[in-house]
């Protein structure tokens, strides 16, 4: 079986399991407790801080822990709009993004925020200068995200920080950037953003630990009360073996990015040429995406019928982003940049890990064949 | 009090520039000391310039040049103003001392600086290098001539102009340049001597540390702790608020004092009002025994007139006494608000507003006295038992480290914390 959903969740680097483990064992004392293995806990976590500071090449007052991407999205939308309600009540995000910020924002409709959802082209991009456009007086926050979660989209982020200072130069930007670190050049004073979005295990970390960058003199509204933990951001004890190993995957996939993209980006180009060749496909990623992130459609077929039968060949694939996964409704993301229906409804992601080989394409490609050999038969039955 | 804004130390015509002129402060009247103030200037300048490895120093009579050669102007321009005994800061622009060459520089210099309608402005040309074809008041006037032209904007005001350019030709190059950075000023970190003052954790004694700083002072801090009854926090506090310090002097030396012996003996005396000052003579007992160990001569404090009990008049009257040694009070006569923007300034503010207890605030009595009798004050310290042994216990007891601005010293318990950190887990 070859896993093609490092994008969904990563396996983690042994050094990274190897962490949590010791780290379980050896610091188990709360960071707020007042004794000395408390003090050593909470010394663990600064230091952790540190790590992801210097990776991200920001301030480490500046990086926060919670307990994954999905909590840094909500605190940064939901935190930003709360505790700056007072400059208006407007948020401007793409009809890209992934559910956590796109379902914050429509939470934030409901209580009465306005909401401008500005819509990509036909290649998942958005065009700077209609975000910038969509920015208004009383606009609190734009978020966008870096990567695209489904298609590998990558978003022009430093024309879109800059259109939204210029546009209101107190709006703040928030980057979702869970797909792109460790696969583009990522680092939030690149994009203007004021807040940043981390999930460590996307990038081979422990699940249960998120990374929210908020430049320095912001303030958000905490979502969680009941301690004074992260500068009182969001309270809750500290989950010190995952942000310590977190904090390694972070600096870990900094380090082996250049590695990385030079290593997977002629496998993904290669998997693009092939599924191009067969008619019965829809390729809805391109070169200019991320080098991770592949993403077709076969009309007609429903995704999760195709992902069933590729799973049998040996294969493990995503119909789209993990989270929406179980639902059988066409994919917003697709409908957004210009698909038709059946083509939303079909889609496949497939997503490279630094341990695949050209002989893991190999293999892929030959299941590829043999499913849509096997499925072919019942394809008009399926419409 | 003059201040720095960082905000607005960049000048204009900064990244034009392919050399800083950096003038010395009031220190050049110091008669035959200059030399010393300069060399140390000299060498706190190449510390600061020690991560830009292209830039190169070049030492006149009164100034220094910092020749960039292609490094970030901006940044160290900002660097530089922060340094004790840097008057001003202009942005050079350095071309072949040719009348042509010299007009066009001009002309560019002008066009950064992109002057408002109405400016007023004087060319001011200075031939060091007789042989230069042109003298230096045919110069103002070649030099003007083409400016005025090309900028509406400009008109010439010799005596009062908003802009003056500035050009010295000498033989190697002709240098060009028309603004003044305002820089911190004052003298040479450590040309003045070395006192002891007295950092709390609060908003004042880092500002005072800086100001003595800023006079040529080299000041070695002392903090008094209380464990238990102060945190480690409030220690660490203190250590990070010397590490801001150290930007300004490279390197602070830090005594932690424990005080907590000392304290508790007095909480005995029933007399809870007296508690500040006792406390207050007690420390600067104690640092003057360390001023004698690190050879200072005076001590600093960051205190100001009237602002808390033991700031009126008659207490800093029965405080000083405890000590022979000079007491220096930089804040003395400022108003707190102007305090809080220069500890925002410095740095430190942030740091400072911590919410954790010192050694001070700990045993606050509800009811301090503003007006302490010096011979009840002396008659209890003269009674109170193992009174001294206890100071010479602190004294021995105190533990010193030396902080620089991106090291991670601390003493040694907390240095342990830090190293059961395991690197290979991050």
């Amino acid at each position: 079986m070859i896993y093609w959903d490092y994008a969904a969740a990563a396996p983690p680097y042994d050094e990274v399991a190897r962490t949590v483990e010791q780290l379980m064992r050896l610091h188990y004392a709360n960071p707020s407790s007042l004794h000395r293995a408390g003090a050593e806990a909470a010394a663990l976590i600064e230091r952790a801080r540190e790590v992801c500071a210097a990776a991200l090449g920001v301030l480490p007052g500046e990086i926060k822990f919670t307990s994954g991407a999905t909590e840094s999205n909500n605190l940064a939308i939901k935190g930003a709009a709360l505790h700056y309600a007072g400059r208006g009540r407007h948020i401007v995000t793409t009809e890209l993004e992934h559910p956590s910020v796109y379902e914050s924002c429509l939470q934030l409709q409901k209580m009465g925020w306005e909401v401008t959802f500005v819509r990509p082209d036909a290649a998942g991009a958005v065009n700077p200068e209609d975000v910038g456009a969509a920015v208004r007086r009383d606009t609190v926050l734009v978020s966008v995200m870096h990567v695209n979660n489904e298609i590998g989209s990558v978003q022009p982020l430093p024309e879109i920080g800059r259109a939204v200072k210029a546009a209101n130069p107190r709006t703040l930007f928030h980057v979702d950037g869970v797909q792109g670190f460790g696969k583009l050049p990522a680092s939030p004073g690149d994009f203007g953003a004021d807040l940043y979005s981390l999930s460590p295990h996307k990038i081979r970390g422990p699940r249960g630990v998120g990374l929210l960058y908020v430049k320095e003199g912001i303030q958000l509204f905490p979502l969680l009360s009941g301690g004074s933990h992260e500068g009182g951001l969001r309270a809750g004890t500290e989950n010190v073996p995952a942000i310590v190993a977190g904090a390694k995957a972070v600096r870990m996939a900094a380090e082996r990015r250049g590695d990385f993209v030079s290593r997977i980006l002629p496998l993904r180009n290669r998997l693009l040429a092939f599924l191009r060749e067969i008619p019965e496909f829809t390729v809805n990623s391109s070169e200019s995406g991320a080098p991770h992130i592949v993403h077709f459609s076969y009309p007609g077929m429903k995704g999760e019928v195709m992902a069933r039968q590729l799973e049998q060949l040996g294969m493990q694939v995503s119909t789209r982003s993990a989270c929406s996964s179980r639902l059988a409704e066409p994919s917003r993301v697709l409908l957004a940049i210009g698909r038709d229906e059946s083509t939303a409804l079909g889609g496949i992601r497939i997503s490279f890990g630094d341990e695949h080989t050209p002989a893991d394409v190999d293999a892929l490609e030959q299941a590829l064949l043999g499913a849509v050999k096997a499925l072919k038969i019942a394809e008009g039955g399926m419409r | 009090m003059k201040t720095i804004e960082p905000a607005r130390l960049a000048g204009k015509s900064t990244e034009y520039a392919d050399m800083l002129l950096l003038r010395f402060g009031e220190f050049t009247l110091k008669g035959k000391n200059r030399s010393r103030f300069e060399k140390t200037m000299l060498r706190h300048v190449k510390e600061i310039v020690k991560p830009y490895p292209m830039a190169r120093l070049i030492k006149e009579y009164g100034r220094i040049y910092v020749e960039l050669n292609g490094e970030p102007a901006g940044e160290m321009v900002e660097a530089l103003a922060k340094v004790f005994g840097i008057s001003s800061i202009s942005p050079v622009k350095a071309v072949k001392p040719e009348l042509e060459e010299i007009v066009e520089a001009s002309l560019r210099f002008i066009e950064k600086v992109n002057p408002e309608p109405g400016t007023t402005f004087k060319v001011n040309a200075r031939r060091v290098w007789k042989d230069f074809p042109h003298g230096s008041q045919e110069m103002n006037r070649l030099v003007s001539a083409p400016l005025l032209k090309t900028f509406p904007a400009l008109s010439v005001d010799v005596r009062t102009p908003m802009l003056e350019l500035r050009v010295e030709v000498r033989e190697q190059y002709a240098y060009i340049f028309c603004e003044n950075i305002p820089a911190v000023g004052g003298f040479p970190l450590g040309t003045n001597g070395k006192a002891m003052l007295l950092l709390s954790g609060g908003i004042d004694s880092p500002v005072a540390a800086w100001s003595s700083m800023r006079r040529g002072l080299e000041v070695e801090c002392v903090h008094f702790f209380s464990y238990p009854y102060t945190s480690r926090e409030a220690r660490q506090k203190v250590i990070d608020l010397a590490r801001v310090l150290s930007r300004y002097a490279g390197r602070i030396r830090l005594h932690l004092v424990p005080f907590t012996e000392v304290q508790t003996s007095f909480a005995g005396i029933g007399q809870d009002n007296l508690m500040i000052t006792l406390m207050r003579r007690a420390m600067l007992r104690i640092t003057t025994k360390l001023a004698e160990r690190e050879g200072a001569l005076a001590l600093v404090t960051g205190e100001s007139l009237g602002q808390v009990a033991s700031q009126t008049l008659p207490s800093m009257n029965v405080i000083g006494r405890a000590t022979d040694l000079p007491l220096l009070r930089p804040l003395v006569m400022m108003d707190k608000a102007d305090i809080v923007e220069l500890a925002k300034q410095i740095g430190t503010y942030d740091l400072s507003i911590l919410p954790y207890e010192d050694c001070c605030t700990l045993f606050m009595p509800k009811s301090p006295t503003t007006n302490p009798n010096l011979r009840i004050i002396e008659k209890i310290e003269a009674t109170l038992p193992g009174y001294a042994e206890r100071l010479a216990e602190a004294v021995e007891a105190a533990v010193t480290v030396d902080i620089t601005p991106y090291g991670n010293e601390s003493p040694d318990d907390e240095a342990d914390l830090i190293s059961s950190a395991k690197e290979d887990w991050f």
